[in-house]
């Protein structure tokens, strides 16, 4: 799926670079990891160096007391070491995790930001998937690729100097054999990149995949379509399985060339230097000391594998966390944006039209309505009219398309959001409710609310039965808690609306899922509550209907007719959407 | 709860500290998993691990031909005879190419042991999934089984990508070295030994320790992928009620809960990494002395004590890389273990796998619930002594208030949860004895939670009926009025619903749920409120495709709009658990004074 992109982009170092912001804080910490690792190296470097000072000193004077010192230098070398590893490992267990923490953090709070338009397109599999795993990849990258990197880099160019300069020749054909490396590291850096990319969308699809069986698992059951689903998830695993697999093949060949190297230059060593032995122009204690330096030089060449494969799946995760970055916030605060202290609630459509990005067709075009505070309107048509779509661009969660909705004479484009939604309630057709007490989920609107203030609104939406639950507000409910019905879910949302004391209180067919006796009370209390503000219902029966004031007939996406209930009774297709029952009747007798 | 027998499934999940007694039970667990993932792979690990015992030959001789090229080489070329040297310069070429061949063997190989692995494992687990009880899933979670799908499997694979080879390369060494060793000099080689000895003890405490620090990471990680998935579902209403900053704040405290976790572990690593380097160090540091005391003294070759110390890297570098190797393996322990957990857990509800056959002559529809009691919590039944008959092919209607009942009897009889004593039969086959794809050509369920999956609007009709035909399909749309919308649409049927949906109103998703039902054509069909977000005219519409379908079907409604009941046989009324009216509504309405006669007045009343 990522053929059709480009490819230039995928895998270069573009993105992690951008991510910077977020390391900048901490480079100190960076610095002092990469000077502890360096120095690590060194101490380790230094102390076969000790040996040969043994051997050349007290050894051959056989001087047992000179051996003391250079005990205690190796011991040193040893604790200095350790030292230094253990306070690298003490940085980095707080800076790269609280690096992790803080684009974690981000990423959040800006997929929170982001528009409803944006999560109806992403499956939330895939942004999770980024949120974890990919994060995960950086931290490793930044805790250890990254460093390990640098000090491989150094140890590199240190004992190639060191090569040039014990025997010029063979300095330089070691270095030239090791050149290659250069090459491969190119070229198998781009098929990572791709593989990489590829195998963390995979990924992203799997989790989806996950979710998706998770959240749908009652239609599952119920048609008995488990195997369908495991197919389905079995042959996106395997797709995945054959991305990973694509990876060890490419892993084994990049590092079966990058094991050969090394061992090439160590070949060319030997013959040449051999050769310049036989001929005076070197002597064996050289060679020797040469061929120990190239084992040397091994590790950093042979590291190079690992650090390179981590690298690339760090700039592959790095792309797919800042698409998310990138992601426009089409709904956000207009500069000179004004907070509204108060709302009289005044509501009004002018000329709205709406069509879904991405779509041809308009969901809503040209409605015009206005709603004055205190007034209720409800909106009545047939399914996929655009009822929903048309109230829920008052609180933005979409922006119009055309034309404007104003709120006491202001567009509300021209609103802090955050001031706009306090003004505005909305309750969903299917009520959301969040693993949280009773009480969190009552006072989202309004955090502030009182418990007489609670009480009312339980009372005003016949939520009652909240006493009985086993420790009342404070009962934990939502997926994580105790489940409950769609009525009880339903009342409790627009119990939850009631809470927030809008000026505005827009309910999408809020009582669908109610016992006509349960309904009848929320309508009544409805009754008496809806007078204090404005309202805007979107309506299936007849008996919510009469709640308000006028009605608005919505056919195709524009609004043809309002006026009250009884005014629109004489139009054919106003009774039409309404008066279903007295037909049902007659088909069924 | 304190026994080890209650230890048993996912109860573990949120204990933090687990006693010792209990790790145990734990720890065989998770090694019987792995021994029964790793068994079919027996023949493959074993050439993988030839080809690397091979390719560290190959490796060892190198510096062995090094040497000889100069001790052999050097003085033949001396002599005007290059033949030598080039022919060992050759033979290091050639150990190279077969050494860099052989551990490309073993990547590729061991590399596709782990996903083949990963696969079975991936597949185990959401296959059990499937199994279990929605009483389970109730319980657990969906954001918990995102995590165990993704994190936790995601640990093993890290696990398989990063360390098998470390591991594997650096046993060889040690052995190998090892053995050298105690060869070359056996009094210094046994000081070398002797570091072992608190690196035993070191990494003991560091696997008890490290297994606790990753269990929390396990669990930590969880509860970060639960709020994040929650609030990413609910997006509309953290929108409306402004509730970001309130979730930054729990979410930021979840993060901060997995980040002190994650430090924790990487504390520890952070000790036990540097004290094997340490341990090393000492060693080298005494072999250098005790050596080259015993040098000066002449019981020793200065050409041994050289070789011993060079060898002690090789010895304990790759233990330092074998700690690092060990800290993914407790991570990807962690994940087995949680993993182990749900594999463990047994189905509430067991399907067996050869059931009864369907009776002959085919399904007729005849639900018996015989005696019936169910709670879902302990101590409080919502149904007992419960008792009812519905002949084939009569459509009932239950009515009552919320909480009398009705779901759950429609739960039970699309068998997602067992009595707790009695029986549902259908045809007098109880359910419990039908196999899954049995039980649902039998029943089938239409919920007020229409769930529509992403995919096509053809492929979300057909979900219940594999193999149905784009006629059949159109024809299901067609008897629930979806066809004028389905046919507006670019694609039509073939048009994507969007994520999970969202492209769709609820009444569209609810006619959806209802043409999937039609089409899958059970004996018995059960409504629960699935007709409550439909317009009037669509419900009108939905009506009279009932009346059709449900002619000579058997039928359970559920339904707060009596227009629905109208097209019933029988209406029960159901009152905390129990039956209070039964019979045609008809018969029901004469009774002035009986629950359904006022319910139908109440909802006349709401009409107008």
């Amino acid at each position: 799926m990522t053929e059709a992109e480009p490819e230039q982009d995928a895998g270069s170092y573009r993105s992690l670079w951008r991510l910077r912001s977020f390391v900048r804080p901490y480079s100190r910490q960076m610095l002092f990891m990469l000077a502890c690792a360096a120095l690590a190296v060194a101490a380790s470097t230094l102390i076969p160096l000790v040996l040969e000072a043994v051997i050349d000193g007290p050894i051959r004077h056989g001087d047992r007391a000179a051996l003391v010192p250079m005990f205690l230098a190796a011991l040193g070398l040893g604790l200095l070491e350790a030292g230094l590893i253990v306070a690298r490992r003490q940085v980095q267990s707080v800076a790269v995790l609280k690096i992790e923490r803080e684009i974690r953090d981000g990423l959040y709070t800006r997929l929170q930001e982001l528009p409803v338009e944006f999560h109806d397109r992403w499956q939330t599999g895939q942004l999770l998937s980024r949120t974890t795993t990919d994060l995960g990849t950086i931290r490793r990258f930044l805790g250890f690729g990254a460093i390990f990197f640098i000090v491989d880099g150094l140890q590199y160019i240190a004992v190639m100097a060191l090569l040039i300069v014990t025997y010029p020749p063979l300095g330089v054909i070691s270095v030239l054999t090791t050149l290659p490396v250069i090459f491969l590291a190119k070229r198998f850096g781009a098929s990572y990149s791709r593989i990489s990319r590829q195998l963390q969308d995979q990924q992203g699809d799997l989790a989806t995949l996950t979710e998706e069986a998770a959240t749908g698992m009652r239609v599952v059951k119920s048609f008995g379509r488990g195997p369908l689903m495991q197919e389905r998830f079995g042959s996106s695993a395997r797709v995945l399985r054959g991305s990973a697999l694509d990876m060890v093949r490419l892993r084994a060949r990049f590092w079966g060339w990058l094991t050969l190297i090394p061992n090439i230059t160590m070949a060319a060593a030997v013959l040449v230097g051999g050769i310049a032995v036989a001929h005076g122009s070197l002597s064996v204690g050289a060679l020797v000391a040469f061929t120990t330096l190239l084992v040397l030089v091994q590790f950093p060449i042979i590291d190079l594998g690992w650090i390179l494969s981590m690298a690339k799946e760090a700039a592959t995760a790095a792309d797919r966390v800042c698409e998310i970055f990138d992601a426009p916030l089409t709904v956000r605060d207009r500069p000179g944006a004004v907070a509204l202290p108060s709302a009289k609630g005044r509501l009004a459509f002018e000329h709205v039209g709406f069509t879904f990005p991405g779509t041809r067709a308009a969901v809503l075009r040209d409605v015009n309505l206005v709603i004055e505070p205190g007034e209720t309107v409800a909106i009545v048509g047939l399914t996929g009219s655009g009822k929903s779509t048309l109230v829920s661009l008052t609180t933005r969660l979409y922006d119009v398309t055309a034309g404007r909705i104003t709120l006491d004479g202001r567009d509300i484009r021209d609103l802090e959001i955050e001031s706009l939604r306090r003004h505005v309630a909305m309750v969903f057709e299917e009520p959301v409710l969040f693993s949280m007490s009773v009480r969190e989920n009552l006072v989202l609107g309004r955090s502030e609310a009182c418990d007489d203030e609670i009480e009312e609104a339980l009372e005003m939406a016949q939520a009652g039965f909240v006493r009985d639950l086993p420790w009342d507000l404070d009962t934990r409910i939502g997926e994580q808690g105790l489940s409950l019905s769609g009525g009880q879910r339903q009342r409790l949302a627009l119990a939850r609306a009631v809470v927030a004391r809008p000026s505005v209180l827009v309910l999408d067919d809020p009582l669908s899922a109610l016992d006509v006796s349960t309904e009848a009370l929320v309508e009544e209390s409805l009754a008496r509550v809806l007078p204090t503000m404005t309202g805007l219902l979107v309506v299936h029966r007849p008996s919510t209907v009469a709640l308000a004031d006028r009605v608005a007939l919505l056919q195709e996406g524009t609004l043809v007719a309002a006026g009250t209930h009884h005014e629109l009774m004489n139009r054919p297709d106003y009774a039409a959407v309404l008066s279903v029952e007295r037909d049902t009747t007659t088909t069924a007798s | 709860m304190s026994t080890v027998e209650s230890w048993h499934g996912i109860a573990a999940e949120e204990v933090e500290e687990i006693p010792l007694a209990w790790t145990g039970l734990l720890r065989r667990r998770t090694r019987h998993l792995l021994g029964s993932l790793g068994a079919p792979h027996r023949r493959a690990l074993i050439g993988v691990a030839t080809a690397v015992l091979l390719s560290n030959l190959a490796a060892t001789a190198i510096p062995y031909l090094v040497g000889i090229g100069i001790d052999i080489g050097i003085p033949a070329v001396r002599r005007g005879d290059y033949v030598p040297i080039a022919a060992i310069a050759s033979a290091i070429v050639a150990c190279a190419l077969l050494q860099a061949l052989l551990y490309r063997v073993f990547v590729a190989g061991s590399g596709r042991v782990g996903q083949e692995i990963l696969l079975e494992l991936r597949e185990r687990v959401f296959a059990h999934f499937q199994q279990l009880s929605l009483a389970f899933h109730e319980h657990y979670t969906t954001g918990r089984m995102i995590a165990r799908l993704t994190s936790d499997l995601e640990s093993i694979n890290e696990m398989f990508a990063l360390g098998l080879d470390t591991l594997v390369n650096a046993v060889l060494s040690i052995v190998g070295v090892g053995v050298v060793l105690l060869v070359l000099d056996l009094p210094l080689g046994l000081v070398c030994l002797s570091g072992f000895v608190p690196l035993w003890f070191l990494t003991r405490w560091y696997q008890r320790e490290s297994s606790a620090a990753y269990r929390n990471n396990r669990t930590a990680m969880a509860r970060v992928i639960v709020q994040f998935t929650e609030s990413l579902r609910g997006i509309r209403a953290v929108h409306a009620f402004r509730r970001q900053a309130r979730n930054d704040e729990i979410f930021g405290q979840l993060s901060e809960g997995y980040r002190l976790s994650m430090s924790r572990s990487f504390k520890l690593l952070g000790v036990y990494w540097p004290g094997i380097v340490l341990i090393g160090n000492l060693t080298t540091a005494a072999v250098l002395l005790y050596g080259g005391v015993r040098v000066i003294d002449g019981a020793m070759q200065v050409g041994v004590l050289a070789s011993f110390v060079l060898y002690l890297r090789r010895f304990f570098e790759p233990l330092a890389e074998v700690s690092q190797f060990y800290d993914s393996f407790q991570a990807a322990a962690a994940g087995f273990e949680k993993l182990a957990g749900v594999l463990d857990e047994r189905p509430g509800v067991p399907m067996p796998a050869h059931g009864a056959p369907p009776p002959a002559g085919g399904w007729r529809g005849r639900v018996d619930f015989n005696n019936v009691r169910f709670g879902y919590r302990d101590g409080i039944d919502v149904l007992s002594g419960f008792d009812l008959h519905i002949p084939a092919g009569q459509t009932v209607a239950l009515l009552g208030a919320t909480g009398a009942g009705k779901s759950t009897v429609a739960r039970l009889l699309a068998r997602f949860y067992d009595p707790l004593d009695g029986e549902v039969a259908i045809d007098a086959v109880p359910l419990t004895d039908l196999a899954e794809t049995e039980l649902h050509r039998a029943v089938a369920m239409v919920t007020q939670e229409s769930f529509v999956f992403s995919g096509t609007i053809a492929e979300n009709i057909a979900f219940g009926s594999p193999g149905a035909s784009q006629s059949e399909i159109e024809a299901a749309a067609k008897a629930v009025g979806l066809d004028s919308f389905a046919e507006s649409l670019e694609g039509g049927y073939d048009s994507d619903v969007g994520k999970q949906g969202s492209r769709l109103s609820a009444g569209q998703r609810q006619l959806i749920a209802l043409a999937r039902a039609f089409l899958a054509d059970p004996a018995v069909l059960i409504l629960d409120e699935a007709s409550s977000s439909l317009d009037a005219p669509m419900e009108r519409q939905v009506q009279s495709a009932l009346a059709t379908v449900l002619s000579g079907r058997t039928a359970l409604i559920i339904a707060h709009r009596l227009s629905t009941v109208e097209i019933a046989d029988r209406v029960l009324v159901l009152a905390a658990g129990r039956i209070v009216e039964d019979g045609p509504p008809g018969e029901l309405l004469a009774q002035r004074s009986g629950h359904y006669a006022s319910l139908y007045e109440a909802w006349r009343e709401s009409l107008l």
